[in-house]
């Protein structure tokens, strides 16, 4: 579904990433850990289009297209779905009017027909059960006056709507108590399917707990240094991001 | 690498989509000004002697006013001796029905998508069609008639309900109230005139469409709306006006009056006119003085507002609250886009016990735009247990445009009570790449953001004006923010 070849990107001229080489295939979870600064979210937002970042060597392609060539908005609405580490907040839209605009999008790009208004509401009711997000969130503004859990749970709110294909979570967990933690895993669980995927990026572990990745890959100063099964997590999480590091100047200076 | 800044010059860059001509034979005045064009034109309409007084008085004073230069906009002078201040259809028999119309007047307006055939058989609205100075179809008179609701031309009024006229005209914004009232009151051409009797509740949206048409018109239209005790009015004005490359001025004159307890009027604008082109040249002059006085107890006024048009914008509907427990609202969008200038905003005067009022204005500048909000609320010493409350946000497309408030307040007495908010934001990368990550187009996300921050004012609008509001301030932010 998605191949990273020797990704390199830049935001200001400075270098974040190194040369990336990650392939996800359809049904898979990845994981993408690493210390502060290492570049995972550069990571997701180059996938997902921001042009802030510049990919400034090596290629990515979705679904055998050049990812990289096409408009953030192209991603989405081909399935690239990125749910923020930071939701921004949009005053005086309409959650639910947001997302129906977007779903449309979504539609329109695949030929189809808007959503009959009916349909949607259907379709979001049942999808508010999912994440059990409170459906006074529906009708406020966007992410405005919600509390930092409920930013991150309407994300994964936006993403059970959307149907994507390839979902990047980015620190999903950061600003979770244990409780909203396990209904947000939750969530993503039962979005799970054999033809789509999911990119976890995340500091720690604990979320891997409940949403269990079928690789786990270690990512240090723009590079994966390493990468494993999902016991990889629960071994970084023991001995910290340094014996990642001193392992991967070994090999270097090797 | 700046995608805001590309996506406020495309919008920047798109064209006024209402311009264009239409070929109707004019009859207009030589150009310039002086008490012979004054009789002209009172002559022209078959005026009173009385009417003719008050112009000529109006014009004597004018001529010993200086134009105002303290608004926040420059603009080169303006040569009142190169205007025409005349022009009019060639006079027909009066139309019955739409049939009568000229068919070239009837497809401007379906251009314009507001084909009064649609407006009368759809939306039930009534139409009192301004096209340049004369109203050339007015329709549901009859129906509004058995209610005894008045609702026809000026100049029809100056001749059928002159008493009306005569007592009222006048009496908000007086002749010499202001250079452009001033002007206004001697020149005017046309207008509406709306009186709802007591107790009686209009069961339409009464709606004008204004329209500058023969090139090099000055447009001075005059609107008097009277609602009696216990009756309520919602009005709508909206205008777009057609591709011109010399400046026109508009410079009309709007007076309310709410003269009994509970009387209520509701005056909403919708205003695009030519906005001038990419560079600034062309575009009108828009110095309109709007006013409404509560005379009544509890009488309630309200201007709603969304201005996307005219290179200068000059106006600030304002509220006498004069009777007790009245009320003054003023809700308003105002966008700048190019070269474009605005210096709007409200003035709330206080005068009886308990009044209350309340301004919202949303200023959007891209562009190179600049908006300033200018407000006066005033509370004099009777005017006890007072309160008013204002709230001015401002958002920003782009780094080359401005925003500016100046707000004036004046408290005469200690059991009032005065808030005034003010922001300014702008649209952030942040929010346009989080809607296109969510699957929107660029142009999409901007017309979401902007509505969901005009939607305080959107929503004072009746329903099927609201719409084309948003479908306008789409169309004049379009290409500006990416």
């Amino acid at each position: 579904m998605l191949e990273i070849r020797n990704l390199h990107a830049s935001v200001n001229g400075k270098e974040i990433l190194n040369g990336i080489n990650l392939k996800v295939q359809a049904g898979e979870v990845h994981a993408i850990m690493g210390p502060n600064g290492s570049g995972k979210s550069t990571l997701a937002q180059v996938l997902a289009g921001r042009e802030t970042y510049e990919a400034t060597e090596g290629e990515v392609l979705y679904e055998g297209k050049d990812l990289l060539a096409m408009s953030p908005e192209d991603r989405a609405r081909e399935g690239v779905f990125l749910a923020f580490q930071y939701p921004v907040e949009i005053p005086g839209v309409s959650n639910i009017y947001f997302l129906k605009a977007a779903l449309n999008a979504v539609r329109k790009h695949k030929g189809l027909e808007e959503v009959d208004a009916v349909d949607f509401l259907q379709l979001v009711k049942q999808r508010t059960k999912l994440v059990e997000i409170d459906e006074s969130l529906l009708n406020r503004p966007v992410n405005e006056g919600f509390s930092g859990g409920e930013k991150k749970r309407n994300e994964i709110f936006h993403m059970a709507v959307l149907e994507p294909k390839l979902a990047i979570l980015d620190e999903t967990d950061s600003g979770l108590d244990i409780d909203a933690l396990r209904i947000v895993a939750d969530g993503v669980n039962k979005l799970r399917k054999k033809d789509n995927a999911v990119i976890v990026v995340t500091h720690y572990q604990r979320l891997l707990n409940y949403i269990v990745p079928d690789f786990v890959h270690v990512l240090v100063d723009g590079r994966i240094v390493k990468s494993g099964g999902k016991e990889l997590a629960l071994e970084l999480e023991e001995r910290g991001y340094e014996w990642v590091k001193e392992a991967d100047r070994v090999a270097i200076q090797a | 690498m700046n995608t805001e800044t590309n996506t406020i010059e495309q919008l920047a860059n798109s064209e006024y989509k209402w311009g264009f001509v239409t070929d109707i034979e004019a009859d207009a005045a030589p150009r310039g000004l002086s008490e012979g064009i004054v009789r002209f034109i009172s002559a022209r309409k078959n005026e009173p002697e009385w009417l003719l007084e008050w112009r000529l008085r109006a014009y004597r004073h004018w001529l010993t006013m200086t134009e105002p230069r303290w608004p926040n906009v420059k603009y080169t002078v303006i040569d009142y001796q190169d205007i025409i201040y005349y022009s009019a259809p060639k006079p027909k028999k009066e139309l019955k029905s739409l049939d009568e119309v000229d068919p070239e007047l009837l497809r401007t307006y379906e251009k314009l998508g507001i084909s009064l055939q649609e407006q009368e058989r759809l939306s039930g609205v009534a139409v009192d069609a301004v096209f340049d100075s004369v109203s050339v179809a007015t329709t549901f008179r009859e129906k509004l008639m058995e209610l005894g609701i008045i609702f026809c031309s000026f100049s029809e009024a100056v001749h059928n309900h002159p008493d009306l006229v005569r007592k009222y005209l006048g009496s908000v914004v007086p002749a010499n109230d202001n250079f452009f009232a001033a002007l206004n009151s001697a020149v005017f051409s046309d207008g509406s005139f709306c009186y709802i009797p007591k107790g009686v509740r209009c069961p339409m949206e009464l709606s004008t469409y204004f329209r500058i048409n023969a090139a090099d018109t000055g447009q001075f239209e005059r609107t008097l709306i009277v609602a009696e005790e216990n009756s309520y009015v919602s009005y709508l004005e909206g205008c777009t006006a057609p591709m011109r490359d010399k400046n026109q001025l508009h410079a009309a004159v709007v007076e309310l009056i709410a003269v009994g307890d509970n009387a209520q009027i509701k005056y909403s604008t919708v205003q695009n006119w030519y906005p001038g082109d990419k560079e600034g040249r062309g575009g009108i002059y828009n110095f309109v003085t709007k006013r409404g006085k509560c005379a009544g107890e509890n009488s309630k006024i309200s201007w709603t507002q969304v201005e996307t048009g005219s290179a200068i914008t000059w106006k600030y509907p304002s509220v006498l609250l004069q009777g007790d427990n009245s009320v003054g609202e003023f809700y308003s969008v105002a966008v700048v886009n190019n070269y474009q200038q605005a210096d709007t905003g409200s003035k709330m005067i206080h005068i009886g016990k308990n009044t209350r009022s309340t301004i919202v204005s949303k200023g959007i500048s891209a562009g190179r735009g600049q908006n300033s909000y200018r407000g006066l609320v005033s509370v004099k010493k009777g005017a006890s247990h007072s309160r008013n409350f204002s709230q001015c946000d401002s958002l920003l497309l782009g780094d080359k445009c401005g925003a500016h408030t100046f707000p004036y307040i004046e408290v005469k007495n200690t059991s009032s009570k005065v808030e005034h908010e003010a922001s300014t934001s702008k649209i952030g990368e942040d929010q346009i790449f989080y809607c296109k990550q969510r699957g929107l187009s660029t142009e999409d996300a901007v017309n979401l953001i902007v509505n969901g921050f005009c939607k305080e004012v959107f929503r004072e609008l009746p329903m099927e004006f609201a719409v084309e509001a948003q479908k306008l301030l789409g169309v004049s932010l379009e290409g500006s923010v990416g």
